[in-house]
């Protein structure tokens, strides 16, 4: 199978923000691969261990992202891209998404993996962007995946299932994905013809830490830069939709009190100040 | 498209139902297409459906919405939209959009809309600012309006805004804006059947394993309880759990709880899992690691049950009490049984 991962660099979660001339400092500051998207990483490897293929790993971002891309091969991805963010609005989803779907497209993914959001700007825009532009169906959320060979009538059990809607899907159903997956509703199982979209979910597995042997293969793997002026994109395909106009730190928030007393007295004051104070109840 | 730096301004709204009814962050949508048109300016809404008892339940929405200040609200009733198939949820609001040619597609930024957002925002070349707590219209709507949306789980906020004539789409998140109010007896809207065809399906949806019924989701709740490492086991949630019960409340944790295996990764609050905007947020047993306060501090009112008095969670709470929650939570919960009058189960 080919799997393409989307990734991205962010802060560490512990990081703190300091906003510096209105953007958040980069100074002293340690990057990590977006935690959910470590999760769609580790999914690949493992669906590439049960039905082989090769795995590569996508990202859009600044130089140091190469560092990210690293990390993923040591961990046993095969290949790695990274599309410059120079040129590229890199906050506005449209512009990252219509570049990234290129890049995509040209690796003709069975599966496209990504992590359910990133946990900088948090928005879980460009995979689905993507998948839109590409014609890709999606499972979003996915809390369990399995690869299974298409039964008659595209589903399993006889269920009729369309085709992908992906340029080099070939025609016909060949394989879905079976997806357990997170909603608000309960855990819901789909099934999805490939090529397809899915997003992982907090859950999905236990991300592998790369082994020596691994930051040692990863050091002569294949990574290739390029920039979206390489893509015969229209630059209306290209032009942002949104953009910033200002970035601040959270309200600024004063510690309370704590409450004196035995702990009966403590609930007591506390269940009357959410009423009285607070207006709560 | 109407013009989407002055004149007259068309927002379309995707108003989510669940188990039959309107969700309240349909209304809060409805409520910021209102304030993005301003007077001049028209929302229609949408409705999507489908299944053995579906016509009832959106005729019930669509009323509502339409009182609410929707001047037509649409509704697609088809057999493929029974369940949650976002190619087919997609293409219903893609025949809302042909239909009105709205210059602004509001969402609520739930499970829901965050899988149809930026699926419509590609489908129509448009930007997306997803995940928006507030909405400023001082300077005007269209290109103008600014949206307030957190960084970072909320670590950091940004005020973004529309390049001119960029067709936008927003998510909004639950519980941060007003619903729309009612409008004037006698000025409702219409409600009229949309023309729709499923699109090829791509999901065939298998099987459900619903939550407990009445269970409140996290990201609509107005109260959490929510547990950390302190609550050492999983029956150590019991007591969480008994206080939400009677207060009407949801049950969090923190990545600590549930890393621990005390709980569900579906109940996680913080940098990764939720960020939640609860009128009252009572952290048991959790010291407030940064990736946590991120997920939480945004929450009206704060209060921190900790034996440790210098745990940061002290340092964002209105309420702080240094003590067992094992004793402590019981005692709050019977306080407000007492208040409540309510026996809870």
């Amino acid at each position: 199978m080919q799997l393409v991962v989307l990734i991205k660099q962010t802060f560490d979660t512990e990081e703190k923000i300091e906003l510096v001339n209105g953007t958040a400092s980069e100074q002293n500051v340690k990057f990590i691969i977006n935690p959910y998207d470590e999760y769609a990483l580790e999914e690949a490897l493992r669906l590439r261990e049960a039905h082989g293929g090769t795995v590569t790993v996508v990202s859009c971002g600044p130089d140091r992202t190469v560092e990210a891309l690293r990390t993923a091969l040591a961990m046993g991805a095969d290949e790695a891209v990274l599309l410059s963010a120079d040129g590229l609005q890199g906050d506005d989803g449209y512009a990252v998404g219509a570049a990234l779907a290129k890049v995509v497209e040209q690796l003709k993914p069975d599966l496209l993996l990504a992590g359910l959001f990133a946990v900088d700007r948090g928005a879980g825009s460009v995979a689905l962007q993507i998948a839109e532009r590409l014609g890709l169906p999606q499972a979003a959320a996915a809390l369990k995946v399995e690869v299974k060979d298409a039964g008659a009538g595209g589903g399993a059990d006889g269920k009729s299932l369309s085709p992908s809607g992906a340029s080099w899907a070939g025609g016909g159903v060949k394989q879905v994905a079976v997806v357990e997956r997170d909603t608000e509703w309960g855990a819901q199982t789909v099934e999805v013809p490939l090529p397809a979209l899915i997003t992982a979910q907090q859950g999905l597995n236990e991300p592998r830490y790369p082994s020596l042997p691994g930051i040692m293969k990863a050091k002569k793997k294949p990574l290739k830069q390029i920039s979206a002026s390489e893509l015969g994109l229209a630059a209306d395909d290209l032009a942002p939709r949104t953009e910033r106009v200002a970035l601040q730190g959270p309200p600024v928030r004063a510690a309370g009190r704590k409450l004196a007393g035995t702990p009966q007295e403590q609930a007591a004051q506390l269940a009357d100040l959410l009423q009285r104070e607070a207006k709560l109840f | 498209m109407s013009d989407t730096n002055t004149g007259k301004q068309t927002a379309l709204v995707y108003a989510e139902c669940a188990e039959g009814s309107l969700r309240r962050v349909a209304l809060e949508a409805l409520g910021a297409a209102r304030l993005l048109v301003g007077d001049g300016g028209s929302v229609h809404a949408v409705v999507v459906g489908g299944g053995a008892s579906a016509a009832a339940a959106l005729q019930t929405a669509a009323a509502e919405l339409a009182a609410r200040g929707a001047e037509v609200v649409h509704v697609v009733d088809d057999p493929a939209l029974a369940g949650f198939a976002p190619e087919a949820y997609a293409a219903a609001i893609g025949a809302a959009v042909a239909a009105v040619q709205p210059s602004i597609i509001v969402l609520g930024h739930t499970a829901a809309g965050r899988e149809l957002a930026p699926r419509v925002a590609a489908a129509v070349s448009g930007g997306h600012i997803a995940d928006v707590t507030a909405v400023d219209v001082a300077a005007g709507g269209g290109a103008a309006a600014i949206f307030t949306r957190p960084l970072y789980a909320g670590k950091a906020f940004e005020q973004r805004r529309f390049l001119p004539g960029a067709p936008q789409v927003i998510t909004v998140r639950p519980n941060n804006l007003p619903v729309a109010e009612p409008v004037a007896p006698g000025s409702e809207g219409t409600v009229a059947a949309l023309a729709y065809s499923a699109p090829p399906l791509w999901t065939i949806v298998r099987d459900v394993v619903r939550k407990a019924s009445g269970r409140i989701d996290l990201a609509e709740a107005d109260i959490i309880v929510s547990g950390g490492r302190g609550v050492r086991s999983a029956d150590g949630f019991a007591p969480l759990e008994e206080l939400a019960a009677v207060v009407g409340g949801a049950v969090g944790a923190s990545r600590g709880a549930c890393d621990a295996g005390y709980c569900d990764y579906s109940l996680q609050i913080g940098q990764t899992g939720k960020t939640v905007t609860p009128k009252l947020y009572i952290a048991c047993g959790i010291s407030g690691a940064i990736q946590h306060l991120a997920g939480m501090s945004q929450s009206r009112v704060i209060v921190a049950i900790n034996k440790d008095p210098e745990a940061p969670i002290f340092g964002v709470a209105d309420y702080g009490i240094v003590g067992d929650l094992f004793e402590v939570v019981p005692l709050l919960t019977e306080q407000f049984r007492a208040l409540l009058g309510n026996p809870g189960s």
